[in-house]
């Protein structure tokens, strides 16, 4: 297990000096001044010019260069945004909360909706019900999620009323950025209406949490179903059904708990897909997260924000992917070992 | 026991999922109490942030929306019935016989703001009076470089040279000094821009050595005090406990900035917001059961003005001509689709200056040829409009408009080039030098004052800085102007501007085509009267039920 640590975060390592590498050489690439692109000051005086000039040390080599800015990095400091000439580590303490929170919300609405209706399709495979949850599947994998959003919009908080379209919790409850997830802020908060936050914020994520869940929920199904036909086709399971078990005691004693080990690898990589969903939702949910933040960065030409974002974001990626592998290779033993050989 | 074993799983697993059905339903049951705090609150989604909390140093209107009437108070306010000007921080005043002196008496017991970064001690008076005037008239007062220095309003209307001094007789008593008469003066102190801020405040900033507070985390008298602002998100707001005036009806007030148009259209019909600024798809707002369209008509005007130093408009039969020629009508439909409406004279019907017996100009194609006719061009002739390159809230598409216009004054035999391949600087740098021969512009006034409409737009001095497009100036009608600056006499001044308006239907120096309205959607359930026909939109009588 030691030694599988080290390799990831060996990887993890490298992966991250890539991704600075990366970001660093976009300030040179993006028009203007790098020195500019980097720190963000676009209206700077002389005199801050040259002490940015010393900080970013851009009169030294490029080597130089790099490790001034990974200084900064480690300190923290991403620079100003460019367009609106604030910290944009403040603004991105203050944002990926909200983007975490909508992620994780609608990664357990999609396997508690995706895992269980896979299960039912293998269990009953070559059956009706199997082919109409894989339809259903096919149909909620091509649907864009933005279209999905609208339509979801349109009917349900325009047409029917029941959700609100946008943001995250009505402007009328004062409650104060503690941790910067909504919930757990509200149950911190010592407002009277507390409840009522809490019921409107709940009100407010339905909808962008289902849109999100939308398209992992469906590769769950899929997921959850070949992991279960796989497992029914192994030799324990007709071991089992030798001595005589009844079905219903082969899958809920065996085949569950074998399949499950089996999506828990795929949770994490479905992770980066969902972000990237979860971005274009925030756009059309007015979702105060990174993922708006970011796209309207691009919109404005904020440089300094879009690198900052990409960075943060796939950080932020990468270690769920990290995490996932862990909690796997810990569940499973073999993993350990087969990770540590070829993978 | 081993039937209960496998069972286990299964419950476990009903139970959670009835769990989180039981979840989703509650977060489903989402609607409004009474009692609950958005029933005691109003959401104004609004269409842009504002740029200071003090109306003294910014003329824009998202900024007046936002601030003016919300936080502050003026010493006197235009009443909402007829526009005239009524008591508000000052109960009542006084003006010398020669209008160069004006006394107000200000109103006891007024109580400021008390916020968690400031608490008064003492209840508005004569002090807080001079400071905010001082401030902005002294280069030297040591708020004056606060904000940058610059008080758009006033200086566009020449307060520095026109104040001469502010005197404090005693606590409640103001004394203004002039340099001369300007019946405009009162109709300035009462505008959007003329609030009253509080010294005592403005003494603990500067002993924190925290100036440029004054403008950010405001304090004033109005009906509602600051709480919070976060930069393109919202503006939070309380009600004042302890307001002059009638308490006011909600508890909080808070500004959702919106900037894209569908998505306030979307908040509305979904709920999140109370009123929105400027909606679009007026039909579908007009067509719901709970919603309401209103409109105001703005303080502007759209107009063709005419060259009258360069031939062929300074005959005044052919301007007379071209007036008749033009359907002001069809130009409303297809430039405003219908929302402003056909300006008879300079003046909007809403202002009090507005004289009903001059109607303008009707739509005769007849008239219109006979009167060129008569003018020596019954074969017609040609000439350049010059529209105007941006878009403007008195006229959205100038562009178009010139082609309408085009097309009407065909039937006349009149061909119309269309000028509008200058960008907006070079071209009202040309058309301060007198180069066009007609030209479509506009004019948005500031307060309801007529005299905004007349003096800025056609006065002999405005054409000597190249600011009267038409080139055009008339002692007689000068003399109107002059004269009903001198006195405060409403009814006079009304008479006076009456002359003024059938001198401009009869000499035609310019064609007004239009006054352009103002919209605002909002639910039902929200009562009280929000816009204003000039400025901002003020929420101290609203109500919820």
């Amino acid at each position: 297990m030691l030694v599988f640590i080290i390799r990831r975060l060996n990887l993890f390592f490298f992966t991250m000096l890539l991704l600075t590498l990366l970001t660093f050489s976009l300030s040179f690439l993006f028009p203007g001044d790098p020195l500019v692109n980097l720190s963000g000051q676009i209206n700077a005086t002389p005199q801050q010019l040259e002490q940015l000039k010393l900080a970013y040390k851009s009169d030294q080599g490029i080597m130089q260069q790099y490790f001034a800015y990974l200084s900064h990095l480690a300190e923290g400091d991403l620079g100003l945004s460019m367009a609106s000439q604030t910290q944009i580590t403040s603004e991105i303490i203050n944002l990926l909360p909200a983007t975490i929170e909508l992620s994780l919300i609608a990664l357990m609405l999609a396997m508690f909706v995706g895992i269980p209706l896979g299960f039912v399709a293998a269990v009953n495979h070559k059956k009706a019900a199997d082919n109409v949850i894989l339809s259903v599947a096919m149909l909620g994998y091509s649907v864009p999620v933005f279209w999905l959003g609208l339509v979801a919009i349109l009917v349900f908080s325009i047409q029917l009323g029941w959700f609100p379209s946008a943001g995250q919790l009505s402007l009328v409850y004062e409650i104060e950025h503690v941790t910067g997830i909504q919930f757990i802020d509200i149950l911190l908060s010592d407002s009277v209406y507390k409840w009522q936050a809490f019921r409107d914020a709940s009100a407010h994520i339905v909808l962008p949490a289902c849109v999100v869940a939308t398209a992992p929920a469906t590769i769950f199904i899929r997921l959850a179903r070949s992991s279960m036909l796989a497992v029914l086709e192994t030799h324990y399971i007709k071991a089992a059904r030798a001595k005589g078990l009844t079905f219903r005691q082969i899958i809920f004693r065996h085949a569950v708990r074998n399949s499950l080990l089996q999506i828990i690898r795929h949770i994490g990589l479905q992770f980066a897909n969902l972000v990237t969903i979860a971005m274009i939702t925030e756009v059309i949910f007015s979702w105060p997260g990174i993922g708006r933040w970011l796209i309207e960065s691009i919109y404005q030409r904020d440089y300094t924000g879009i690198q900052s974002g990409l960075l943060v974001l796939s950080t932020f990626i990468f270690i769920v992917h990290i995490v996932t592998d862990f909690i796997y290779a810990a569940l499973n033993p073999l993993a350990r070992e087969h990770n540590h050989g070829t993978s | 026991m081993m039937k209960s074993k496998v069972s286990r799983p299964l419950t476990r697993i009903k139970q959670f999922y009835m769990l989180s059905v039981l979840l989703l339903l509650l977060s489903g049951c989402y609607g409004d109490d009474k009692g609950s705090l958005s029933a005691n609150s109003v959401i104004y989604c609004a269409e842009g942030s504002p740029e200071s909390f003090n109306p003294q140093t910014v003329t824009s209107g998202t900024t007046i929306d936002a601030v003016s009437y919300q936080l502050y108070d003026r010493l006197i306010s235009f009443q909402t019935k007829d526009n005239e000007i009524g008591p508000s921080l000052a109960k009542s005043w006084h003006v010398t016989r020669d209008g160069k002196m004006i006394t107000f008496y200000l109103r006891k017991g007024v109580s400021f703001h008390q916020t968690d970064y400031f608490t008064p001690t003492r209840p508005l008076n004569a002090d807080d009076v001079l400071f905010s005037f001082n401030r902005l008239l002294d280069p030297a007062h040591g708020f004056h470089h606060v904000s940058g220095g610059k008080y758009p309003f006033f200086q566009s209307v020449g307060f520095s040279s026109l104040v001469e001094d502010i005197e404090k007789i005693n606590d409640y008593t103001v004394r203004f000094k002039l340099s001369r008469a300007d019946s405009s003066f009162l109709a300035n102190l009462a505008t959007d821009f003329a609030v009253i801020l509080s010294a005592e405040y403005a003494q603990q900033l500067a002993a924190e050595d925290n100036h440029q507070k004054i403008d950010l985390q405001p304090i004033g008298t109005g009906p509602y005090k600051f709480k919070e602002y976060r930069v393109g998100s919202l503006i939070r707001y309380y009600r004042h406990e302890n307001y002059w005036r009638d308490q006011v009806a909600i508890e909080q007030l808070v500004y959702d900035i919106t900037p894209s148009k569908t998505a306030r259209l979307t908040k509305l019909l979904a709920n999140e917001c109370d009123v929105i600024a400027y909606p679009v798809a007026h039909e579908k707002i007009t067509e719901h059961p709970n919603l309401t369209l209103e409109a105001v008509t703005s303080f502007n005007v759209s107009y063709l003005g005419f060259n009258t130093q360069k031939p062929p408009f300074d005959n005044k039969l052919v301007r007379q001509a071209i007036a008749y020629a033009i359907n002001k009508q069809a130009i409303i439909e297809a430039i405003y689709f219908g929302h402003a409406e056909v300006a008879k004279s300079l003046l909007p019907g809403s202002s009090w200056a507005h004289d009903e017996s001059i109607s303008g100009h009707g739509f005769s194609i007849d008239k219109a040829k006979a009167l060129l006719a008569q003018a020596g061009y019954p074969d017609g002739l040609t000439m350049d409009i010059w529209a105007l390159p941006v878009q403007r809230a008195y006229n959205p598409n100038a562009l178009t408009t010139a082609k309408l216009i085009q097309a009407d004054l065909q039937q006349i035999g009149v061909t119309v080039n269309i000028v509008s391949n200058y960008e907006w600087s070079t071209f009202s740098r040309l058309l301060a030098r007198g180069e066009h021969q007609a030209v479509l512009l506009g004019w948005s006034a500031d307060h309801p004052d007529p005299d905004n409409f007349f003096t800025p737009i056609l006065s002999c001095a405005s054409m000597n800085t190249g600011n009267n497009r038409a080139f055009w100036c008339d002692p007689a009608f000068d003399g109107f102007l002059y004269q009903s600056l001198q006195t405060t006499n409403t009814r006079e001044r009304k008479k006076y501007y009456a002359q003024a308006l059938r001198i401009l239907s009869e000499e035609v120096p310019l064609l007004p085509i239009a006054h352009s309205r103002r919209y605002q959607a909002r639910h039902k359930n929200v009562q009280g009267q929000l816009l204003h026909p000039f400025g901002g939109i003020d929420f101290s009588g609203v109500s919820k039920n």
